[in-house]
């Protein structure tokens, strides 16, 4: 077990297939800002998916599969870092139940599942990050996934890490806590209830009056920015009414000075 | 014996016309913001009825650990029920099917020569369909509970299960009472509806052969049976008819008296932030020789109805710890935009999804666990900390996956579809190796230019997804050198 009270030096990136594939900026973003803390991250490159979707479809078996080629991509005692509250919720949590009928692989799930961090959670629960404000005045509301906050019970450190961000105000959207329809599979086979989810989510975010939206899943970001665009394009307008991004994204333009350091 | 003269299942609609009716709701901004506000309200009380969070959970714990004790022990406490309740002068009768539990009753009442029923708000007595069966036997069923008497009124089934009448707003209301009840002019003031509806009622209560109740706990080691209500319509269908016959699903069982308080304080705090319920009848026998009120006879019928199935299977038991609060819906997001007629079955919202499989088979439900974003509000509310998204996706297991032998739930596999398990079996494949995955991404990456614009049920409200132009495995190349 990772022990909190060492500040760690190499740390395992696990990106997620929706970071490689559809926001691998907000990945690079996340290992860059782990980099800036003086942690070597490695990116073992024979990882593909958590397995997530097939777990929550009803297909274990494949979730199955696809879970016990990551069990064997950690082989060093280092924590594993995840930019999304979702899939280090299926590798913590799900992980040792999924393998609960193989004792080899539940004791490697096990052992990884120990490790297993939010990137945000490993930022200020490990790291003690406070970042330094480099920016001006702005306003952002963040959307907390449904994982992060129930299952891993992280919505604190997304909350805090933008808290010390010195000029960024936290704007409050009503019916926070709620689901932003995004839910794999089910934005697919219940498109009508996932579209009247993420209608609301949309329209308790712009009401804030925020200048964007920042959140630790791209799942709901792919959902939430989606459906915005698609309204804004309904509406004739170029320019997007609620842009939004990784809070990793947010997080290393905000302390960029740093950088230069 | 005189069986209802339809099939049971036949009343309840089937999952297949789920999602057009989830839409038909959804395009309502009426009816979607109503119970929004609805549930809004339901929330908030709730919440200020567990201020500390450390309370609260304990309290879960406790409900929980009640729960599931009792259920450890089901098939020796309902011995011990039957023992007590005979003891006490309370008939015991067992009901394996809807069909069966139907009847008994009509068979009870038939022996009375009953012309009227009056009926506390009960959820078994809407599982089995009892008005339906009631009126084919020349019965009349009048639901006494405000909710329940104004459904009834609409011909409606109940959309919410502790308020079923959450759905009509009181101009619809009035108009239903202007419509149906006789010498009544049009008033949309609420009190004044109560008052109307209780002078309908009391004077049913005089007259009903028959008073039929729900129950909430059955006390085995004192063969009590426990009836939590807030409008004094429960004591009357007890007390005032001459035969009371109370229904329960064969779940609703403790061993000991003690194990209530804590249940019911969960109950009524879950479901209408009330610290207590208006009324909390205690049932322990028929009228006693020199007892001045009371019924002279009562019966208890214990249900089935696929609880047993549910009971058999370690995981799928949990399903049977539920108090029936209705927390689980009041928090649900889908149960806010959808409300509790789309589900077509008698328990709608999230414990509707988990419990009426069991009830209905997976034939008829199979779609129903589908709809679920699994965002775990359900689970995180639920009182006796039901593991609500677990056992969706067990339910979605069960049903997508290929029929076997030896299946836990009736209509395994109904679902199953060898095109969408194929799919899955491709997608474990490539997901399942570094090269295919490799190989596969770098193509939909390549080729971006060749995704789909119109991608089924997305795009109807986004903008269509696709894949970066590069992924993060080659940005991360790229930097090194």
């Amino acid at each position: 077990m990772h022990s909190r009270s060492a500040y760690p030096t190499d740390v395992y990136f696990f990106a997620t297939c929706v970071v490689d594939q559809f926001f691998p900026g907000a990945g690079m973003d996340a290992i860059t800002l782990l980099e800036r803390q003086g942690i070597r991250v490695h990116f073992p490159e024979e990882q593909t998916c958590c397995g997530q979707p097939a777990y929550t479809s009803g297909f274990p078996d494949e979730a199955r599969k696809v879970a016990a080629l990551q069990l064997t991509l950690f082989p060093n005692d280092w924590p594993v870092v995840v930019p999304s509250g979702s899939c280090a919720g299926m590798m913590k949590h799900h992980y040792p139940t999924l393998f609960a009928a193989d004792p080899a692989r539940k004791a490697a799930a096990e052992h990884l599942s120990a490790r297993v961090y939010e990137l945000t959670q490993f930022l200020v629960e490990v790291l003690n990050f406070k970042p330094e404000d480099c920016g001006g005045d702005c306003t952002v509301v963040l959307h907390t996934s449904c994982s992060a906050r129930r299952e891993m019970g992280v919505h604190i450190t997304g909350k805090k890490l933008l808290g010390d961000l010195a000029k960024v105000t936290v704007a409050q959207q009503d019916h926070e806590s709620e689901c932003c329809g995004f839910g794999g599979t089910f934005s697919v086979k219940q498109p009508e209830i996932s579209a009247a989810m993420v209608e609301d989510k949309v329209k308790s975010l712009k009401a804030t009056g925020a200048e964007r939206v920042v959140s630790a899943d791209c799942g709901c970001l792919m959902n939430i920015l989606g459906h915005a665009a698609w309204k804004d394009q309904q509406a004739g307008l170029s320019k997007p009414s609620l842009p939004g991004e990784h809070i990793a994204t947010f997080l290393l333009r905000r302390t960029a000075k740093e950088s230069a350091q | 014996m005189n069986a209802p003269q339809t099939p049971h299942a036949l009343h309840f609609m089937p999952s297949e016309g789920f999602r057009a009716r989830a839409k038909d709701v959804v395009e309502n901004p009426f009816l979607r913001q109503s119970f929004r506000g609805a549930m809004d309200f339901l929330m908030s009380k709730r919440a200020a009825q567990f201020p500390d969070p450390e309370e609260l959970e304990s309290l879960r714990r406790l409900g929980e650990r009640i729960r599931q004790y009792n259920l450890a022990k089901l098939p020796e406490l309902l011995e011990k029920l039957e023992a007590n309740l005979t003891r006490n002068g309370i008939n015991v009768h067992w009901a394996e099917t809807p069909e069966e539990a139907n009847a008994i009753i009509l068979g009870i009442c038939q022996k009375h020569s009953a012309k009227l029923m009056v009926k506390g708000k009960s959820m078994v007595s809407e599982e089995i369909e009892l008005n339906h069966a009631a009126e084919a036997a020349g019965i009349g069923a009048l639901e006494s509970d405000m909710g329940e008497y104004i459904v009834q009124l609409a011909h409606e089934k109940p959309s919410h299960i502790i308020m079923p009448a959450i759905h009509k707003t009181k101009e619809q209301i009035a108009k239903l009472f202007h419509e149906n009840v006789p010498g009544v002019e049009y008033t949309d003031n609420v009190d004044a509806l109560i008052q109307i509806g209780r002078q309908v009622l009391r004077e049913k209560f005089e007259i009903a052969d028959i008073g039929l109740s729900g129950v909430n706990f059955a006390v085995a080691e004192t063969g009590t049976l426990c009836l939590v209500e807030n409008e004094g319509n429960g004591r009357m269908c007890t007390t005032a008819p001459p035969v009371h016959i109370a229904i329960t699903g064969i779940e609703k069982i403790v061993e000991k008296l003690e194990h209530v308080p804590p249940l019911l304080s969960l109950l009524t705090r879950s479901a209408t932030g009330q610290n207590i319920s208006t009324y909390f009848n205690m049932i322990s026998s028929p009228r006693k020789p020199g007892e001045k009120d009371g019924p002279g006879e009562v019966h208890l019928v214990l249900l089935d109805n696929g609880r047993s199935q549910a009971y058999a299977d370690e995981q799928l038991r949990k399903t049977l710890q539920c108090i029936r609060c209705g927390a689980c819906m009041n928090h649900c997001p889908v149960y806010t935009r959808i409300g509790g007629h789309a589900y077509g079955t008698t328990y709608p919202g999230p414990i509707g999804k988990i419990i009426s499989p069991h009830m209905l088979g997976l034939e008829a439900t199979a779609t129903m666990a589908t709809a679920s974003s699994l965002c775990g509000a359900c689970g995180e509310v639920c009182p006796v900390k039901i593991p609500i998204p677990e056992l969706l996706i067990r339910l979605r297991e069960e049903s997508f996956t290929a029929p076997h032998a030896n299946p836990a739930m009736r209509g395994q596999g109904a679902g199953y579809s060898a095109r969408i398990s194929a799919v899955w079996r491709a997608w474990g494949a490539i997901y399942g190796s570094p090269a295919l995955y490799r190989a596969a991404s770098w193509l939909a990456s390549r080729f971006r230019w060749l995704t789909p614009r119109k991608q089924a049920g997305w795009t109807s409200v986004r903008t269509p997804l696709q894949p970066a132009p590069k992924r993060l495995r080659d940005l991360i190349k790229e930097r090194k050198p």
